[in-house]
């Protein structure tokens, strides 16, 4: 235990210590400075943060109740959607169009009125409660159904991609009115602060920061609570849990909307700082993703993650940029190298015997052996 | 003593009748159990023991007939969770316990109290709990392995363990199957006896396919067959009975 609790501190100080040092040197060095950090750094970095937040939500659904979800980004995107739809009506009447109600994506299809659903989103109160509600409300009446017909493993996965996939398409459409393809972009300003200047920068990516603390905090306290014990038992064992009078989709069901939550909050953090929401952030391919980040980084240890989001996403940087046609080969290799030799990911490997062993997943066959020879001895009576 | 009324049996099975891809597991088996009893049952493969069992923890549903627990209760209504927490305990074939936790904590989570995320969240360890896991921890002797991962425990004493989980829950039934199966002589003798001081308190149903163990239980015998009952008595009027010969022990 104690290794596990200088492993938040560790995280902890890294991630606060090195968003404040970032923060510090992009606005108190002069630009000539060597040691100047430049404005798109920090926005960089504030998007990494973004990623750890949504790595961290999956770490909390996959590492600790065995849900491998494979459409996170749904949830991601929707809360960016949110933040999106409020910096768009903060726009007002300085869009191309000068309409103070409409964006200008609804002048240009020839709409007249706001749609009902967009009532609100013009005050940051009513904006920010929605970029958590409305990810959590999907997630319940996903895991609601799900969790309740005893759907698992292959087949939960599948139906994840296709929850995101769906979005997807519904997204692209012009009549929705979320701006269709192009999404929603040429964002002024925030809470009244410009965008476009280096505090409002820097202060998204501190905040995004301490937001990552927090969630990090939570997924930590919430993991080695007793619930959290319950978690990891019916990840390796969930029929036991029953027989020992435990409802599994319920505990499946806190954990996912919780995970669905903070998801949505690293989405809507991550639309102001990236300055664009577009229905690609549905796509299935970025859920996928996201997912090797907390593989890369170690599944079922919450600080693995994180480093997992910001250290693939820092080679996705540079290769895209050095080489960007091998990016997804890189990609593709990395995880079948990580499945191979790493099962337990960088922090698996940094802590031998360490916080990992305590939550340590069972081998990935276990579950789908288990379900053969529980088949094979009903059939055999 | 003697002129009590008869008890209330605890557990009633009448007429049930599971069916798999028109293959009858369960052929109207009928079948009773008294409070405090410790049956034994045994049947060759295929004789639907572990569909019995399947019936009773509401795992599986019978296409007809009832399961009446404590004269109140019918099984055959209610899902898994809530005929563990009638008080029925399930030991599974294979040990099952939670490998990544430690022993203790497969045992606190096992103790009987609310089992809702609401309270697991909050919850934190009572004096009163500690106590019941010191108790348990020497019932299963695994005191001095309290601290250990689960999963690396032996066999035996994940057996053990997962006995120790079921004695957690207060149940009033435990139905365990298959107890000693991967067991050392020394450790089928223990786990007998074991079952029998589990017996002074609560009722048992073992499904086992030892016959020396059953032998060493010393209690009345239920054979299956075919998904019926085909004789009930002691083990001597069990062996000396020609049906049971010919469909279990004869071949």
């Amino acid at each position: 235990m104690i290794r596990y609790d200088r492993l938040t501190a560790i995280t902890l100080g890294c991630v606060l210590g090195i968003a404040v040092l970032l923060a510090a040197l992009n606005l108190f060095t002069p630009p000539t400075s060597a040691a100047h950090v430049p404005n798109f750094a920090v926005s960089l970095v504030g998007k990494y943060l973004c990623y750890a937040i949504l790595a961290l939500a999956i770490d909390l659904v996959w590492g600790y109740a065995g849900i491998l979800t494979l459409g996170h980004g749904a949830f991601f995107a929707l809360g960016g959607y949110c933040m999106g739809m409020y910096l768009m009506r903060e726009i007002g009447a300085r869009g191309v169009y000068a309409n103070p109600i409409l964006p200008d994506f609804m002048v240009f299809i020839g709409w007249k009125q706001l749609p009902w659903y967009w009532q609100g989103f013009d005050h940051f109160w009513f904006a920010l409660p929605m970029m958590m509600i409305v990810p959590g409300l999907l997630a319940f009446a996903f895991g609601w159904f799900a969790f309740r017909s005893r759907v698992s493993g292959v087949y939960l996965s599948i139906i994840t991609q296709a929850m995101t996939y769906a979005l997807m398409l519904a997204f692209f459409r012009n009549d929705m009115g979320f701006g269709g393809n192009n999404g929603m972009t040429d964002f002024k300003d925030i809470v009244g602060y410009p965008l476009n200047s280096e505090a409002t920068s820097a202060a998204l990516m501190l905040i995004t920061a301490a937001v990552l603390s927090v969630a990090f905090l939570l997924a930590r306290g919430m993991t080695s609570s007793r619930f959290g014990k319950v978690l990891i038992a019916v990840r390796d064992a969930e029929a036991r849990t029953r027989f020992l009078g435990y409802r599994p989709e319920s505990y499946k069901l806190v954990i996912w909307v919780v995970s669905a939550v903070l998801a949505g909050i690293g989405g809507a953090l991550y639309v102001p700082q990236v300055g664009i929401i577009n229905p690609s952030e549905f796509a299935p391919g970025n859920s996928i993703e996201a997912v090797i980040w907390v593989a890369v980084g170690g599944r079922g240890t919450l600080a693995g993650a994180i480093l997992g989001a910001i250290l693939v996403n820092l080679g996705k940087t540079w290769l895209t940029s050095a080489l960007p046609e091998i990016w997804l080969f890189a990609i593709g290799g990395l995880f079948i190298l990580v499945t191979l030799l790493l099962p337990r990911g960088i922090i698996g490997l940094l802590m031998l015997r360490g916080p990992a062993a305590e939550v340590e997943p069972a081998p990935e066959t276990a579950p789908g052996a288990a379900a053969a020879e529980s088949a094979a001895r009903e059939l055999a009576g | 003593m003697s002129d009590e009324p008869p008890l209330e049996p605890l557990l009633v099975l009448e007429d049930i009748t599971v069916t798999f891809d028109g293959f009858k597991a369960l052929n109207a088996l009928s079948l009773t159990l008294d409070p405090g009893e410790l049956r034994a049952v045994i049947g060759p493969n295929g004789a639907g023991k572990t569909t019995m069992m399947d019936v009773i923890t509401g795992k599986t549903k019978p296409d007809s007939g009832v399961v009446i627990f404590d004269r109140l209760h019918d099984l055959t209504r209610l899902d898994e969770p809530a005929i563990a927490r009638l008080g029925i305990g399930r030991k599974f074939q294979r040990p099952t316990v939670f490998e990544p936790l430690s022993v203790r904590e497969n045992l606190l989570l096992s103790l009987a109290g609310d089992r809702n995320p609401s309270f697991m969240l909050w919850a934190r360890e009572k004096p009163a709990e500690r106590e019941r896991i010191d108790e348990l921890l020497t019932t299963i002797r695994l005191v001095d392995d309290r601290d250990r991962r689960a999963g690396d425990l032996s066999h035996g004493q994940k057996q053990w363990l997962e006995i120790g989980m079921l004695l957690a829950q207060e149940p009033q039934l435990l139905l365990v199957d298959e107890p000693v199966a991967g067991m050392s002589d020394a450790e089928t003798a223990e786990t007998a006896e074991l079952l029998r001081d589990i017996n002074r308190t609560r009722s048992l149903v073992v499904v086992e396919h030892d016959m020396a163990f059953v032998r060493a239980l010393g209690v009345r015998v239920t054979v299956l067959h075919e998904g019926s009952v085909l004789a009930e008595g002691s083990i001597d009027e069990i062996q000396g009975d020609p049906r049971v010969i010919e469909v279990y022990l004869g071949r």
